[in-house]
This record gives structure tokens, C-alpha cells and sequence, in this order.
């Protein structure tokens, strides 16, 4: 094979590209049709439109750089392929279906291929094993990028529900409240304690209630993160109030030996928010209940 | 050479750190500070970091330092404004500081002040209105 200059083998497959194009890209449409074609995720006139600009794409990067499919030549196709993946990913393509994009281009690609070289078997053999090469490794590429995009948007996910897990609300004037839901690791604690911080800070808030109602358990290194958050807090100059303590978790917090003297807790949001309103002055009657909450 | 300045506003004193603190500043102003306290018999001291962006154990310990200092001299320190970036990194750094009074701003610095110093509230009262 290495006999078959490289110039010959680009020739045959870039001449079918330039001479037979339309009727390639019509075969190569009806390929995909029959196994991986998802009428219900994407348009026929786009996957058609796709695969014109594609072949196009591949017979100018067949003339100027070869079959080498990692030289310069092939960075608009690599850049095309790139886009098709993301956008599959996106839409929720599987790995496969995205692959097949370029597999399915092979029985056209090859038939073609077989019409051109009819007489010369050894020609075809290194035709083939080219457009083999070339066309798998495209392949691997799609493949590559689709795992990549996957793996961004799990973790553009994982961040959303990272900010979503932890909203600061404000109870009252000068009151925060800040429910945890789920455990607190390392990670988490640092979302927490920024957002709590900047809510103070933006809120002008004296309070902070911190319930952790949703915490399934407290260890030492949640409780170490919770009063991290506290002095945090208090330096900033707010006090913070730990509300939600279950009868469970005030067992495993004193077998621990861990220390909240200092802190306020209480086991429900209503006590805490009780203590807050006291600590900043207001005080809530039953009479003055009805008018004082219809005020802004 | 770059100097904190300290004001007397009735019975308390004022500061506001509105530069980089670096550590000759600071131990100039653990100097001034405590000369100040003893000169005016202040009650109370405000310090107002509220534009400070960067502290490092030093500072930190420093503030410490001034507020016990301060309470030695008869004078209670509270440290207002502080950052939310700032708390974060004395607390990594292990500073809590204790025994420091904070507040949010110098308005409830100054509420805190007065209400602990019960004997210069009338003499702060009594220069301001």
C-alpha cells in the first residue's frame, strides 16, 4: 500500500467528491435514513443541507492537506463536525446516532469508490483503506466531541443545582433565612457561606437563620462548616441562629462532643424567627398580627 | 508617610481604614490608637473597615490585638463593615476574633457603642444635638 502515492489516493476520492456530490449526499441521506434517522429531533431539508456543506467541506480539505485528518488543512471539517456533535448532544442525540452521521457515509463513499477504480483492484484496496482511515477518524472525533459537550452540560448542571440548593430569603426586615436542604460537604459550604454573606451585606440584615430541617445528618465536618458560616457571619457583624434541629441530630451532636455553646439554636423555624424578631426590636401581637403583615 | 486618621466624635473615636493596611500601618495605628484612648479617655472605639479587601493573619491579629488593648484602657472596639470576602478568609485563617464586637455599618457600630458604654451616652448625646 505504501507503494500508491498519496497524491493518487486523494485524486480518486476528492474527484467522486467534486463529480458525484449531489448524487453522494443524496445516497448518503437515504443510508442515514434507514437505521439512525431522527425525524423527530431534526428536519430532513437540515440533515440534507448538513451533508452537502460536509462533503464540500471534505473536498476542499481532500485537496489542500490529504488524508491526514489531524493537518491544518482539516480544521474547517473538524470545526463542522464539532458543531454537528454539540448541537446532537444538545437536542439528545445518543453517541451513536451522532457517530453514524459519518459511519453511514461509507457504503455511498465506497460504492462510489468501487464505480471509479472498476478495473484496478489494488487501487481500490488503497482507496478504501483511505477513505477507512479517514472516515474513522472522523468518526472518533464526533464521538469525542459528543462526550465532551455531555460532560458540560452535566456539569453546567451540577453548578445550576449547586446555586439552586441554596437560596437566601428574607423573613423580615433585617431577618434572613437560609434552609439547607441535603448534605453539607466542603464544596457547598463555600456556595453557602458566599451567598449568606453577600445576602447580609445587600439586605443590611442584623439576622441570619440558618434551618437545617433538610440536613439529613450533622457531622463533625457539617458542624465545623456551620460554624464557620457563623463566625463569618458574626464578624460581618449579624447573628445567626441555628433553627430545625432535630431530637436525632442534638443526640449525634452532643455524643460528638461538638461544642455550639456559643450559638443560638432552637428546633423550629417558627421559635428561631421569634428570637430574631426580638433581636431586632419588633415584637408580634395576635391583635397587631392582622394589620402589622399587610403593611409593605 | 500614609497615616490612619482617628477622630474624636463625642465620647468615641473613629476609624476608617480606607488603604491597603500593611504591617507598619497597622502597628502605627495599634501606636496612635492607644495614645489617642488614653489622651481623650474615649469609651468607645468604631473601627470601619468596610474598604479593606485584603487581610492576612497580621491584620487580623492586629484587630484583635487593638480591641483587647482598648479594653485594657477602659474603651470597647467594634469593628463594622466588614466584607464578606474578608470574614470568609479570617475565618480559614482561624482568626474568629474574639471578643471583638462587630456590626454591619457604622450606624449600628455606633448603636452598639452606645448602648454598651451607658456612661458616654450623654456626653455623645449631649456635643452632637
Amino acid at each position: 500500500m505504501s507503494t500508491i502515492p498519496i497524491d493518487h489516493r486523494t485524486s480518486a476520492l476528492s474527484e467522486i467528491l467534486t463529480r458525484n456530490q449531489a448524487e453522494l449526499a443524496a445516497d448518503w441521506v437515504q443510508e442515514m435514513s434507514g437505521a439512525i434517522r431522527r425525524s423527530d429531533l431534526m428536519k430532513d431539508t437540515e440533515l440534507r443541507a448538513q451533508c452537502v456543506q460536509f462533503l464540500s467541506l471534505m473536498k476542499q480539505a481532500l485537496d489542500t492537506g490529504g488524508t491526514n485528518f489531524n493537518s491544518g488543512a482539516w480544521d474547517p471539517v473538524r470545526e463542522m463536525l464539532g458543531k454537528i456533535s454539540r448541537t446532537r448532544a444538545e437536542q439528545g442525540f445518543t453517541p451513536a446516532e451522532t457517530a453514524m452521521f459519518v459511519f453511514s457515509a461509507k457504503r455511498p463513499l465506497f460504492s462510489q469508490l468501487r464505480q471509479a477504480c472498476k478495473n484496478d483492484a489494488a487501487a481500490l484496496a488503497a482507496e478504501t483503506w483511505a477513505a477507512t482511515e479517514l472516515l474513522d477518524s472522523m468518526g472518533l472525533y464526533t464521538t469525542e466531541v459528543y462526550q465532551k459537550s455531555r460532560e458540560a452540560i452535566i456539569k453546567r448542571q451540577q453548578e445550576e443545582l449547586l446555586e439552586l440548593s441554596t437560596p437566601v430569603v428574607k423573613l423580615w426586615d433585617g431577618i434572613l433565612a437560609l434552609p439547607i436542604i441535603g448534605t453539607l460537604d466542603s464544596a457547598r459550604t463555600q456556595v453557602v457561606m458566599e451567598s449568606l454573606l453577600e445576602a447580609i451585606v445587600q439586605t443590611n440584615s442584623r439576622v441570619a437563620i440558618i434551618d437545617i430541617t433538610g440536613v439529613p445528618t450533622v457531622d463533625t465536618v457539617v458542624a465545623q462548616h456551620l460554624l464557620k458560616t457563623i463566625t463569618a457571619a458574626r464578624l460581618m457583624g449579624a447573628d445567626c441562629i441555628i433553627s430545625g434541629v432535630r431530637p436525632q441530630i442534638a443526640q449525634t451532636i452532643v455524643h460528638l462532643g461538638i461544642n455550639l455553646q456559643d450559638v443560638t439554636t432552637k428546633a423550629t423555624l417558627a421559635a428561631a424567627f421569634k428570637i430574631a424578631l426580638e433581636r431586632v426590636g419588633l415584637n408580634l401581637a395576635r391583635e397587631a398580627a392582622k394589620t402589622e403583615h399587610l403593611k409593605p | 508617610m500614609e497615616k490612619i486618621p482617628i477622630l474624636k466624635m463625642g465620647g468615641f473615636l473613629l476609624v476608617t481604614i480606607q488603604v491597603d493596611m500593611h504591617d507598619q500601618l497597622a502597628m502605627a495605628l495599634q501606636d496612635d490608637l492607644t495614645q489617642m484612648i488614653s489622651q481623650t479617655e474615649a469609651r468607645g472605639v468604631l473601627i470601619d473597615i468596610s474598604s479593606l479587601e485584603i487581610v492576612d493573619s497580621f491584620i487580623g491579629r492586629m484587630l484583635a490585638n487593638i480591641a483587647a488593648m482598648s479594653r485594657v484602657l477602659d474603651a470597647q472596639t467594634v469593628v463594622v463593615g466588614m466584607q464578606p470576602a474578608v470574614a470568609i478568609t479570617l475565618v480559614e485563617l482561624g482568626l474568629s476574633l474574639p471578643g471583638v464586637r462587630t456590626a454591619l455599618n457604622v450606624d449600628a457600630g455606633m448603636d452598639v457603642l452606645r448602648s454598651s458604654v451607658n456612661g458616654a451616652r450623654g456626653i455623645y448625646d449631649g456635643r452632637i444635638h
